[in-house]
């Protein structure tokens, strides 16, 4: 076949429309943060993205897209004069990209914290830590829902309504140790049904019960407390510290949209 | 121009031709009497395999015939629909759904007409609706199939605990298992054949998935094992084998997962570290190892630290 001009014409044309298309497709991952979701949940606030103050550690790859690990670490101690006040975690992708924002006090020891998430897309996760002088932080890292038979749903939910508000904490040894970071876990049964569902198909519908808020006191005072969304995995779980100057309770209340309240309390000793 | 689009477009009708006769083409083999079995094949759900990786199938009875999960496509239901029709004039009366996981209900919609009845888990209706919205999502995007929620189709009949399907010369014990590769299981038993289709209850050479509980699946093949059944037919493997024996490599790596994961959260480390570590040396024997077996570790983890 003889290439006319026009047909030339054409295979520029495609050519430079793939490009396009290509290009769009590198800068696509970031435009429902640049877009929408930077000025929804931080108005017209500059963000730091150098990642001096905050890491993040997520999978590439979410194994079970129902349960992906995700962590932060803090780069700083908390002092009283400088410390990590809040980090919010935004999943770019998800029907609520809001995941949690959770709360932390010089008493933290540090501002870290893990927890476990539903991913629904091929998504980036951010993190965006707040100083106490009132600057933003933010680092990310792009999760690729896995493929296969997973959903981002709980395995076995009636297991976990079944022992609703149950809740545990972990040390990560069998004493506790005085006046330095201590880490814990808080485990926190509880279905975390995102209501995001057909009811076309089953005509049954399961409302969205899912937590809402959580607050880890020790001895009265607070060590960290969180706004948590339907992006929590069922049995939502945290780790995070604190530092207890001597034997004492550690407390947890959790609370969920529809509610209910529940509490429990541990005591932890050197 | 126009002739650059006519090649083109002849081009791409005779690859989408080749795979349609591919599909078309339902190698069935009848395991026992009646018992009709594709086998899958060991590959994770792509747009070249359009997710049709799970063994599915039929028995016929002096009545009628059921089918046995409809396939990972509308397409390889309709092959299988025409298999049938191919092997039997008897008509078909009921579509099982084993579970609710694509690969097994996607061919649900080239059964759907009178007289053909869905029978499935009591919970099926139920996660067909709730994974619905992202399987969709994850049809288009991972599949190139575009599925529509009309073509889930909920059972009609669903099995409480237990249901017997006459389908005329033999009967079907069809059982509603507890939560174990799902929250939603089926087993199919053939009296006259002594057939335990177990679907995927049963994992052989595929690595099993655990969806459900990894407690509750150790439980339930406790308690299948002990089912006299001549031949097993697992969801992904061959298409038959003998029973109980081809339960013993599931039944050791989920033992594995639970014994090495227990040792974990006792020691007090994280489901991270576990999923980095637990069990690796079995990679050797399964295939798709890595595509599952760190998610089975993250499911069965977060069942295990509730245990006391």
């Amino acid at each position: 076949m003889k290439h006319t001009p026009s047909t030339k014409a054409y295979c520029l044309l495609v050519v430079s429309l793939l490009f396009a298309n290509l290009a769009l497709a590198a800068g696509e991952e970031d435009a429902a943060w640049n877009n929408v979701l930077k000025k929804k949940y931080f108005g017209d606030r500059t963000i730091d993205e150098s990642g001096t103050s905050i890491e993040l550690t997520a999978p590439y790859r979410a194994e079970d897209p129902a349960l992906v690990p995700i962590s932060i670490t803090a780069k700083t101690p908390q002092t009283p004069s400088n410390y990590i006040k809040t980090i919010t975690l935004i999943i770019d992708n998800n029907p609520v990209p809001f995941a949690a924002a959770f709360h932390f006090t010089p008493e933290s020891g540090k501002a870290d914290i893990a927890t476990r998430l539903r991913f629904n897309a091929y998504t980036n996760i951010r993190a965006i830590a707040e100083t106490n002088d009132g600057k933003l932080s933010m680092v990310k890292a792009f999760v690729k829902a896995s493929g296969g038979c997973s959903a981002p749903i709980g395995a076995d939910l009636e297991a976990a309504m079944a022992r609703m508000g149950k809740m545990k904490f972990k040390l990560e040894g069998d004493k506790a140790v005085l006046n330095q970071p201590n880490q814990t876990q808080l485990l926190v049964s509880h279905p975390s049904i995102s209501g995001m569902q057909m009811d076309q198909i089953s005509r049954i519908i399961k409302p969205a019960h899912f937590v809402t808020q959580v607050k880890v006191n020790f001895n009265g005072k607070p060590v960290m407390s969180a706004e948590t969304d339907i992006a929590l995995s069922t049995d939502p779980n945290f780790r995070f510290y604190f530092v207890p100057d001597k034997a004492g309770d550690l407390k947890a209340e959790v609370k969920d949209n529809l509610g209910k309240e529940f509490s429990y309390t541990q005591t932890v000793s050197p | 121009m126009f002739r650059q689009f006519y090649c083109c477009a002849v081009f791409l009708a005779s690859i989408t031709a080749m795979v349609v006769a591919n599909a078309d083409e339902l190698n069935l083999k009848e395991v026992a009497s009646g018992v009709f079995v594709h086998q899958g094949i060991h590959a994770m759900p792509d747009k070249l395999n359009r997710g049709e990786i799970a063994n599915i199938g039929f028995i016929v009875g002096d009545r009628c015939v059921a089918v046995i999960d409809s396939g990972g496509s509308p397409a390889q239901g309709k092959a299988l629909k025409a298999a049938i029709k191919d092997k039997t004039k008897i008509p078909i009366c009921h579509v099982i759904n084993t579970h609710v996981h694509p690969d097994h209900v996607y061919g649900n919609i080239a059964f759907k007409e009178p007289g053909v009845s869905f029978v499935g888990h009591r919970k099926l209706a139920q996660a067909m609706a709730s994974r619905a919205p992202y399987y969709l999502q994850k049809a288009e995007r991972d599949l190139g199939l575009a599925i529509k929620q009309e073509d889930f189709i909920v059972p009609d009949k669903p099995v409480d605990s237990s249901m017997v399907l006459d389908l005329g010369g033999r009967k079907l014990l069809l059982t509603a298992h507890g939560p174990a590769h799902t929250d939603n299981d089926l087993s199919v038993y053939d009296d006259k054949t002594k057939t335990l289709w177990l679907s995927d209850l049963l994992f052989m050479g595929h690595v099993p998935v655990i969806d459900g509980s990894l407690l509750g699946w150790l439980k339930e093949l406790d308690t299948l094992k002990k089912i006299d059944a001549k031949l097993a037919i697992p969801g992904h493997g061959p298409v038959a084998s003998e029973w109980p024996r081809s339960a013993e490599a599931e039944t050791r790596y989920l033992e594995m997962l639970k014994s090495d994961i227990r040792g974990y959260i006792k020691q007090g480390k994280t489901m991270e570290q576990a999923m980095a570590e637990v069990g690796h040396s079995a990679r050797g024997d399964w295939q798709l190892f890595d595509d599952f077996h760190k998610r089975n570790i993250a499911t069965a983890f977060a069942e295990l630290e509730w245990e006391d």
